[in-house]
């Protein structure tokens, strides 16, 4: 313990010691600087030891708060040093010192002389006035009853200086208290809950509205205290996890409303505060958005449906987007300044630069757009017309070519009639130009082709004509021929009819009987000139039905009846050759037949002496029948002559054909009567066909309708 | 073949080819009629109107007057109108006959005709004259396979 040297704060040392009055002088400049208890207590135990007053003190001060009495400053006496006594220990000596009116000696209780040691000591009570409160004590030592004045002074001063001290800290303390309920009032007004707690989230602190979600008052409902208790539990769990962040982090608390039990959002801002002798403190504010979660839920959902909205409309967007892509002429939409807001694929292709594009490309592509500005020009210059059509020439970025287009463009204005988009669509009029060109080509060729039809028709009725001039002179010349030919017979027939006359006539014996040598020799010349005659008869016939002068006489007659008649002729002939059988069969199936009676003979006629003439012996069988099928009449002519050979068989019936020249002159004939019959039948709509074998014999039949066909 | 050569039936023969004439005369005489001849049509007109034979035997084609004129003539006159007039042709066309038909001939022949069948011809068109008082020509046919027409 330091015994002298104190030096005081601003005093100074006196080269030749301080005298009493200066010491107290020193003292009370000391004390009017300070505000301090305990140094001002420490000043005056140190002012007493130093100046003899009193070998040993010590200073106790009253501390109401905790209703102690504390050792502050003691000299010389060690057992007090920590010294702290309860007030309520009203037996204490100190204790009972302290609400004594003067000096208390302190008797040698055990107690105390383990505290004071051995010297005897005196207690003197701290007090402002007589009826005031003991503020604390000064012990000093005192070997008699009555004490030194300098310690009364000294006491006194430390009274008054403690009670100046302690007038100052009462009234510094009603400010802070006021300043406190002002803080209080402060934070109770604030709408939010707001908490002052330590770090395990024991509420120190908090605001009314902090205190209805945290606290419940002793009158609380069951339900209450549980909603306090959960918001307890649930608010601590959030600090923890909230501190860590140490920031003051803000994160969503979920409360209950404890008088309404309905759910309370809040967002807790939670910030640390250090404070060194305090420890650490957390000051949390709730934020309520619950209002402001529902809002945002609103807004969550609201913007849920604007995202399907954006993405209707997208998808709308894309399907515009398609369509318009899928038009195959160029479709823009350009704004009113001109630019460019929306074009479909094909008019990308003319302008917009493919990102490869080339330096001429994109030039064309440049022009192609500049055109476009500048027919647009002059659609919004129209003035009120809202469609535009006309020709634009442009080029193919890609190729260079040169394409017209035919545009047509409509303006769209806004609910203010504001110019906002032009639409522009083009056609590419290639492909019509191309097709008028080819039309114009066509109709040319048209005309041509008319004109040449023209020409060949005149040539061909040139042609008709001429070819009808031929076929006049033909018909004349064919006429002459068949005149010429009529002629002709006429003429061998007139000579012929006197040598066959006056034949019959010697033969008759008109002119006196004959010799057997006259006769077998007129006979010869009547059969040559007979034989002549027949060949002129079948010129004559073949040129009639080549003339088309054979008219048909059309009769109704029975065919049987027609072939015995035609018998009858041949029997002459027939007679001659008497090993020869001739068979008739007629069906009685057969009907009357509709024909050229005369026709029919001649050809069954021809056939049948066609028979005779080729067959020595064996036999000729006439038969006679119907076909119900084809409603033809058949009559076949078999006969078991020398036949006819394949190869030749197809030739019997060709003009001036006999099959062997040797035989015509043994046969006779001109060759032209099967070529007859044939022509014959088919005048009749009918035909003869031939069936044969050589050395067998041959069989002819003729077919005829028995009705003419219509015609 | 005989008949008496007064009452015997007069045929007229009307043909220009001599040969032919007089084989038809020289036969007919031989069978038995009177036979008086024409070589023309003019002729031939003259004759019947003046001899109004029983039968006229006519070539068609005949120099001054043809067959068919001449026979329309006769036709048409009253008082030679029902002598039956047998055209007699080289002419085998179509017609010929019609022609010979129109102009009013009761029968038609084709050369070559041999005289048997001119004579049977002539008996049956006077038979029919006689029998019926119409004449109708029936057929008359010859080896040549010529016929008359309906």
């Amino acid at each position: 313990m330091a015994v002298r040297a104190v030096s005081t704060p601003g005093g100074r040392r006196l080269p030749d010691g301080p005298t009493a009055a200066e010491r107290q002088v020193a003292l009370l400049e000391f004390l009017l600087g300070s505000l301090d208890q305990v140094g001002s207590a420490r000043r005056v135990v140190d002012w007493l030891v130093e100046t003899g007053a009193s070998p040993r003190a010590a200073a106790l001060l009253v501390d109401h708060a905790n209703h102690q009495l504390v050792i502050i400053a003691e000299r010389g006496l060690p057992g007090i040093t920590d010294l702290t006594i309860d007030l309520r220990q009203e037996q204490h000596p100190f204790v009972r010192a302290l609400s004594s009116l003067g000096p208390v000696s302190l008797a040698r209780e055990p107690q105390l002389r383990l505290v004071l040691g051995d010297g005897r000591m005196q207690a003197l009570p701290l007090r402002a006035h007589q009826d005031g409160q003991a503020l604390g004590l000064l012990l000093v030592a005192s070997s008699t009853r009555a004490l030194p004045s300098a310690v009364a002074w000294s006491a006194d001063r430390l009274s008054e200086q403690l009670y100046r001290i302690r007038s100052r800290e009462t009234l510094a303390e009603t400010q802070y208290g006021h300043e406190r309920l002002l803080l209080f009032n402060i934070i109770n007004a604030v709408s939010d809950p707001v908490l002052l707690t330590d770090l395990e989230g024991q509420v120190l602190i908090a605001n009314s509205l902090a205190e209805k979600l945290l606290v419940a008052p002793d009158d609380a409902s069951e339900g209450w205290r549980r909603a306090v208790a959960l918001n307890s539990m649930l608010f601590s769990a959030a600090l923890t996890a909230s501190t860590i962040s140490e920031s003051g982090g803000r994160r969503e608390l979920l409360l209950v409303d404890p008088l309404e039990g309905s759910d309370l959002v809040y967002e807790l801002l939670s910030t640390l505060v250090h404070q060194k002798r305090q420890g650490s403190y957390v000051v949390s504010v709730l934020r309520d958005v619950t209002d402001l979660a529902r809002a945002r839920v609103e807004i969550d959902e609201s913007y849920r449906t604007l995202r399907l909205a954006q993405a209707k409309v997208r998808e709308e967007r894309h399907r515009l987007d398609l369509i318009i892509d899928s038009v195959a002429d160029p479709i823009l939409v350009t704004d009113a300044d001109g630019g460019i807001v929306l074009l479909n694929a094909p008019a990308e292709k003319m302008f917009a630069p493919a990102h490869d594009s080339t330096e001429s490309a994109a030039r064309r592509v440049r022009a192609n757009g500049a055109n476009l500005t500048s027919f647009v020009g002059t659609l919004l210059a129209s003035g009120t017309q809202d469609r535009f059509a006309g020709e634009l020439t442009l080029t193919d970025p890609a190729t260079g070519a040169v394409v017209p287009f035919e545009a047509i463009a409509g303006t769209i204005l806004s609910d203010q009639g504001e110019l906002m988009w032009v639409v522009t669509i083009l056609h590419d009029l290639t492909e019509a130009i191309e097709k008028a060109r080819l039309y114009e080509q066509l109709k040319r060729a048209s005309i041509e082709l008319e004109e040449k039809v023209h020409e060949a028709t005149a040539e061909l009725a040139e042609q008709n004509e001429l070819l009808r001039r031929q076929h006049i002179a033909l018909e004349q010349a064919s006429s002459l021929k068949s005149q010429f030919l009529a002629n002709m017979s006429h003429e061998f027939r007139t000579p012929l009819n006197a040598i066959l006359g006056y034949t019959h006539m010697t033969l008759q014996g008109v002119a006196g009987e004959l010799s057997p040598g006259q006769r077998r020799n007129l006979t010869r010349i009547d059969s040559n000139a007979r034989h002549l005659l027949g060949l002129i008869n079948d010129i004559l016939d073949i040129t009639r039905i080549e003339a088309g002068r054979m008219p048909l006489t059309m009769s109704t007659f029975a065919l049987g009846d027609l072939i015995r008649e035609v018998l009858l002729e041949m029997e002459p002939i027939i007679a001659r050759r008497p090993q020869l059988e001739v068979v008739l069969d007629i069906k009685r199936s057969l009907p009357r037949l509709r024909t050229d009676r005369q026709k029919v003979k001649q050809i069954v006629l021809n056939l049948l002496s066609n028979s005779v003439k080729f067959t020595e012996e064996g036999g000729i069988y006439i038969r006679a029948a119907y076909d119900a099928r084809s409603r033809m009449a058949l009559v076949t002519v078999r006969d078991t002559g020398i036949g006819i050979a394949p190869e030749s068989q197809s030739h019997v019936f060709e003009d001036f054909r006999q099959l062997d020249s040797s035989p015509s002159r043994a046969h006779g004939g001109t060759g032209l009567g099967l070529s007859i019959c044939r022509r014959l039948a088919q005048m009749l709509d009918g035909g003869i066909t031939l069936d044969s074998q050589v050395g067998v014999g041959s069989s002819f039949t003729l077919r005829i309708p028995v009705k003419p066909r219509r015609r | 073949m005989t008949r008496d050569r007064r009452t015997a039936p007069l045929i007229l023969v009307v043909e220009d080819y001599d040969d032919a004439r007089e084989m038809y005369v020289e036969y007919l005489t031989f069978t038995g009629f009177r036979v008086e001849s024409a070589t023309n049509g003019v002729e031939a007109i003259e004759m019947t109107q003046r001899l109004k034979p029983d039968l006229v035997l006519m070539d068609l084609a005949l120099p001054k007057l043809d067959g068919w004129e001449a026979t329309r003539r006769l036709k048409s006159d009253r008082a030679t109108a029902h002598i039956p007039v047998i055209a007699l042709t080289g002419h085998a066309l179509a017609g010929h006959a019609e022609r010979a038909r129109e102009a009013g001939c009761d029968s038609f022949i084709t050369k070559p005709c041999v005289p048997d069948e001119l004579v049977s011809e002539i008996n049956r068109v006077l038979e029919g004259r006689h029998a019926a008082g119409a004449a109708d020509g029936a057929e008359s046919s010859s080896a040549g396979k010529r016929r008359s027409r309906r």
